[in-house]
């Protein structure tokens, strides 16, 4: 219980000054939506926690599927896992369509990444609908184990995409990596001068 | 050998059914019809967007027809239980897998004629690079017969799996339309040679869905 405590207090602190970095310390910038910019600390944990959450149901579906380690706290895990996927998958998508719009002039973009991520989406909507349709454990586990593994295919896909194309998110991704040096030349401004 | 006759029977068992059935001839073909004759109306039946727009309505109209192949091909397993007959003929699952596959491919390579002829008429195309046309098309259409199996029999015996194939099926064959879409684009604009790296990826996928399609479909049975 003291851990949880624990936890949920050093959470809220790290939340605190997360938002105090990403809405005070760190600068808009003109040619990426000025303020919309700080989007990009929403953005890329929610892609991370996606792709994390989506490794783990693919590693719980792999132990179902061997039998010397089969237990259905891995087919429960996968599924939960892959419900937590689908939510940041679709937040990822969410706040990247309102930074896309003052930035790029437009909600969505037909670029390789955020193509292969609108599939994610589906393909991974399309998985928990197929566990909601197997109500038992045993209608479940094999279906959708396999199911879980087909779909992350997608995920080193999406991830490569950028580099792969030259497209629009390339430049959100070089955005991502001029905004953490400026980052870190505001804070330290900030530090030394004590605004 | 033996592996070989396996899937050459279950093969021409559900090509048979459908010859003697004709569901694939009197609803899939006049579907997959009405499909391109819907889009010409959505698109206003102009001229100037048909022909480019033709090869992504041509596939978008082979992939929705291929729902109903792939349904027609595990609803004649339900029937009478002939799945469990199935499962307990003896062969293994990688061969019953590749002989679904392989009748539903040869479905839908009539289905493309038809609707290819169809497409030329009425969107006013003049197919070109026949070599490209053809690859893309075999390649396209095993990797969507394959995918199409391995989905089917996944959701086979389940409740509201009319609704779910779909669900699973279409966004796992975005590549196929990507790559088939691209490489007819590229054949028909007179540069066959933009086409081959999207056959080479459409012969990718191919290769790996019946890959993966022969090593789980035999599980997946004994599930369904």
């Amino acid at each position: 219980m003291t851990v949880k405590r624990w936890f949920l207090a050093s959470t809220l602190v790290l939340l605190a000054v997360t938002a105090w970095l990403a809405l005070y310390v760190t600068p808009p910038r003109e040619n990426q939506g000025f303020d919309a910019v700080r989007l990009l600390y929403l953005h890329v944990p929610c892609a991370w926690l996606a792709y994390l959450a989506f490794g783990v149901t693919a590693l719980a579906s792999v132990l179902w599927l061997i039998p010397r380690t089969r237990a259905t706290t891995w087919d429960l895990l996968a599924g939960a896992s892959a419900e937590v996927g689908v939510v940041f998958t679709a937040l990822m998508l969410i706040v990247g369509s309102l930074w896309g719009k003052p930035t790029w002039g437009t909600w969505w973009e037909w670029d390789a990444r955020l193509t292969t991520t609108a599939i994610l989406f589906f393909l991974y909507l399309g998985y928990l609908a197929l566990r909601r349709t197997a109500t038992t454990s045993d209608e479940r586990g094999m279906r959708c184990a396999i199911a879980a593994i087909i779909a992350f295919a997608d995920v080193p896909i999406s991830y490569l995409s950028v580099t792969w194309s030259s497209t629009t998110s390339s430049m959100c991704a070089s955005t991502a990596r001029w905004h953490s040096r400026s980052f870190w030349r505001c804070l330290r401004s900030r530090c030394c001068t004590g605004t | 050998m033996n592996y070989v006759r396996d899937v050459w029977l279950v093969a021409s068992k559900d090509l048979r059914i459908e010859r003697r059935s004709r569901v694939a001839l009197q609803q899939i073909v006049p579907f997959g019809g009405i499909v391109v004759v819907l889009f010409a109306f959505a698109l206003n039946s102009d001229r100037t967007l048909l022909p480019p727009a033709a090869p992504g309505l041509f596939w978008v109209a082979i992939l929705l027809a291929t729902l109903l192949a792939i349904g027609r091909s595990f609803n004649v397993e339900e029937a009478n239980r002939a799945r469990d007959g199935l499962r307990l003929s003896g062969l293994d699952g990688g061969s019953i897998f590749l002989g679904k596959a392989a009748a539903v491919a040869v479905e839908l390579f009539l289905l493309e004629v038809v609707v290819g002829i169809a497409v030329v008429v009425l969107y006013d195309v003049t197919p070109r690079s026949a070599l490209v046309l053809i690859c893309a098309a075999v390649a396209a259409t095993i990797g969507l017969a394959a995918t199409g199996t391995v989905y089917g029999v996944l959701a086979g015996g389940l409740r509201a799996r009319e609704t779910l194939v779909p669900l699973l099926v279409l966004p796992a064959v975005t590549p196929v339309m990507l790559g088939a879409t691209r490489s007819f684009q590229a054949a028909l604009d007179g540069s066959p040679g933009d086409a081959w790296p999207w056959v080479q990826l459409l012969i990718a996928f191919a290769v790996l869905v019946v890959a993966a399609g022969t090593v789980a479909f035999g599980p997946l049975l004994e599930e369904a």
